[in-house]
């Protein structure tokens, strides 16, 4: 089936050359800079508690509020506390919680999206009307009501909780996509060749739904980090795990914003800032393969 | 406006609000255990610095939530309680109830919340409706151009690490404004000179992270729209027929592209609304973010029961209010079409 060529194997092939590569890049740079960067990112996060020394995380393990030096790049904290190694293992926890909570929802999207987009019918108007009730109500809402009564918060706890915000933009796109997809003269082709149901979904459908995810699931990751950032940050947070909101919250807590302790909560926020502006470069830069009127010029 | 669309809206309202409400309910009777007694009991543990009655509110809690009883008969009575208006104690500020806090508070909020928004909404729209202008002036377009991808990456960072920035550096290092509060020590809020400024001067710093936050992201979606219209054919024909630039840019195309933008504007509304709930915490300002703050470090439970409701209904009432105002801004509605 020719449209079943999703544009990312028809860019990028196994053998692809040095030149072609440069080429691919210079046609999308904003994806190639976003790629960079969450690779950069992913390092810091999955390789670097590998390179750090976890002692130094230890409370008294340098002398308490030193600004940052060669040998404390962060310097540290109130309680002495290394905050470059506090950091490097934040980054690692802030993208786990992420990555869990992007994948359930996406999934979640996927499978309600595919189902109430193919089988529609009453199915269909619940799928829609609840994603349409849950999109409107404020996360932080659902949130506090579940972060206030649970008993210890860990960092998969909060992505658990944190999944249930992400499902509803995936399902409304995979359930519209769906909807176009499956009036499409292929689909027809298939099903008066006997195909249906599962099959159809998964060997018609579901490939050309691959761009569409991946948007879905930048959106999705996205929306875990706001959700879990604006936890911690009303203290709901895993109080006793090393993330970067958990980092934000500590230095407000001791007031480390009147006491002129910048180091503490200026790189958590940067690279708090830059996991958005990495995410937002990556959702422009496959926008241009998910959104048909970007991919026609 | 056809009635058929009016139903509509109000039963999805209706659906938010009994969810909402359900929602409050069952989340204490889906966890194993009973932690909110646990709770309760840590606060009675605090003695004498604690001046609620664990106690009562123990009794007001088995009441409400009454264990004892079979689960339908609870969630009756639950709604009878919520009918009534009786949201129950607050452990902090006892011996108050939680709707008089929320009383107190939510002017506070909705006042920041509206007027942040409004700004940043025309902020938003207004730019990126001139970036998208064909007739702009150079100078004024190179501006525009080196400005609004700032707002984009702004528009990608949570409001209230921005507002920590904003502190950091208009408080702590250059002391342009006051470092927190709604208004200043000892000045009463009223409707004079000296408590407006005061007031203007403390949301000052709030409100600007709040825009800072979202205009970009207006800006984006208005621009994108603009595009769109601009090369619609009755632009071309109202230039054919030589009508004046600003009467084209405001009356013909601005007019069409708000359309979207106001749908943007409903569907971040839940957005905003955790901003700036988390904003005001960074800024201490008096309104429910900061008691929500308060009262989870208190535990405070029904208090943070009471603002999570708040919260719902009041996203709910917005998106219903602009439901119904759509239609003077869209035609089409009105006349039933769609």
């Amino acid at each position: 089936m020719l449209q079943q060529v999703s544009y990312f194997s028809a860019r990028i092939q196994p053998g692809m050359t040095i030149r072609a590569t440069a080429s691919w890049v210079n046609s999308n740079r904003v994806l190639a800079a976003g790629l960079l960067m969450a690779a950069i990112l992913l390092f810091i996060g999955y390789v670097g508690p590998f390179l750090v020394d976890h002692d130094n995380a230890r409370l008294g393990a340098a002398t308490p509020r030193q600004p940052p030096s060669a040998a404390h790049f962060f310097g540290t904290d109130v309680q002495g506390r290394d905050l470059w190694t506090w950091w490097v293992l934040g980054m690692g926890q802030t993208l786990k919680v992420a990555f869990i909570a992007g994948f359930l929802g996406t999934g979640a999207g996927l499978a309600l999206g595919l189902m109430a987009g193919y089988f529609s019918g009453l199915l269909d108007s619940i799928v829609r009307t609840a994603s349409d009730v849950a999109i409107t109500i404020p996360a932080i809402a659902i949130l506090v009501l579940v972060g206030a009564v649970v008993r210890e918060m860990t960092v998969e706890l909060m992505a658990l909780i944190v999944a249930f915000l992400t499902w509803t933009q995936p399902t409304r796109t995979i359930r519209s996509q769906v909807l176009t997809l499956k009036e499409r003269a292929y689909i027809h082709v298939a099903r008066l060749n006997g195909m249906e149901g599962l099959e159809l979904i998964f060997r018609e459908i579901m490939p050309n739904l691959l761009p569409f995810l991946a948007t879905q699931f930048v959106w999705a990751f996205s929306v875990a980090v706001l959700a879990t950032v604006g936890l911690e940050a009303l203290g709901l947070g895993p109080k006793n795990d090393v993330t970067l909101g958990m980092t934000v919250y500590w230095a407000r807590a001791s007031s480390a914003v009147l006491r002129n302790m910048w180091w503490w909560w200026g790189p958590p926020i940067a690279s708090i800032a830059a996991i958005f502006i990495t995410l937002y470069m990556l959702s422009i830069g496959l926008d241009r393969f998910a959104n048909p009127r970007l991919r026609r010029n | 406006m056809t009635l058929g669309y009016i139903g509509r809206r109000l039963g999805l309202f209706c659906i938010i609000a009994v969810a909402a409400f359900s929602l409050n309910f069952m989340i204490p009777h889906l966890l194993p255990g009973d932690p909110i007694r646990e709770r309760f009991t840590t606060l009675q543990g605090y003695g004498g610095q604690f001046k609620a009655d664990v106690d009562e509110l123990i009794a007001i809690y088995e009441k409400k939530f009454g264990f004892d009883q079979p689960l339908w008969k609870q969630y009756f009575r639950y709604w009878g309680d919520v009918l009534r208006g009786d949201l129950g104690k607050s452990a902090s500020h006892f011996p108050a109830e939680v709707t008089t806090m929320l009383r107190i508070t939510l002017p506070w909020s909705i006042g920041l919340l509206v007027t942040a928004t409004a700004i940043s909404f025309a902020i938003g729209t207004l730019l990126g409706a001139l970036l998208a202008w064909p007739a702009l002036p150079r100078a004024f377009r190179g501006s525009l151009t080196s400005t609004v991808p700032l707002m984009m990456v702004a528009a990608a960072i949570p409001s209230f690490l921005i507002g920590i920035v904003l502190v950091f550096f208009f408080v702590i290092i250059w002391n342009f404004f006051p470092p927190g509060r709604g208004i200043a020590v000892g000045v009463e809020v009223g409707f004079n000179w000296t408590s407006i400024a005061s007031m203007i001067d403390h949301a000052f710093l709030p409100a600007l992270s709040m825009v800072l936050a979202t205009a970009g992201l207006y800006a984006l979606t208005m621009r994108g729209m603009m595009v769109t219209v601009m090369g619609e054919d009755y632009i071309t024909l109202a230039k054919a027929k030589g009508l004046k630039g600003a009467r084209i840019f405001l009356w013909y195309a601005l007019r069409t592209a708000l359309l979207p933008q106001a749908t943007a504007l409903a569907l971040s509304i839940g957005h905003v609304v955790t901003g700036s709930i988390l904003v005001e915490t960074v800024f201490a300002y008096p309104g429910v973010g900061n008691l929500l703050f308060e009262s989870i470090r208190t535990n405070d439970f029904f208090m943070i029961q009471g603002i999570a409701v708040i919260l719902i209904l009041a996203t709910a009432v917005s998106l219903l209010l602009m439901d119904l105002l759509y239609p003077l801004i869209d035609p089409r509605i009105r006349a039933g079409q769609t």
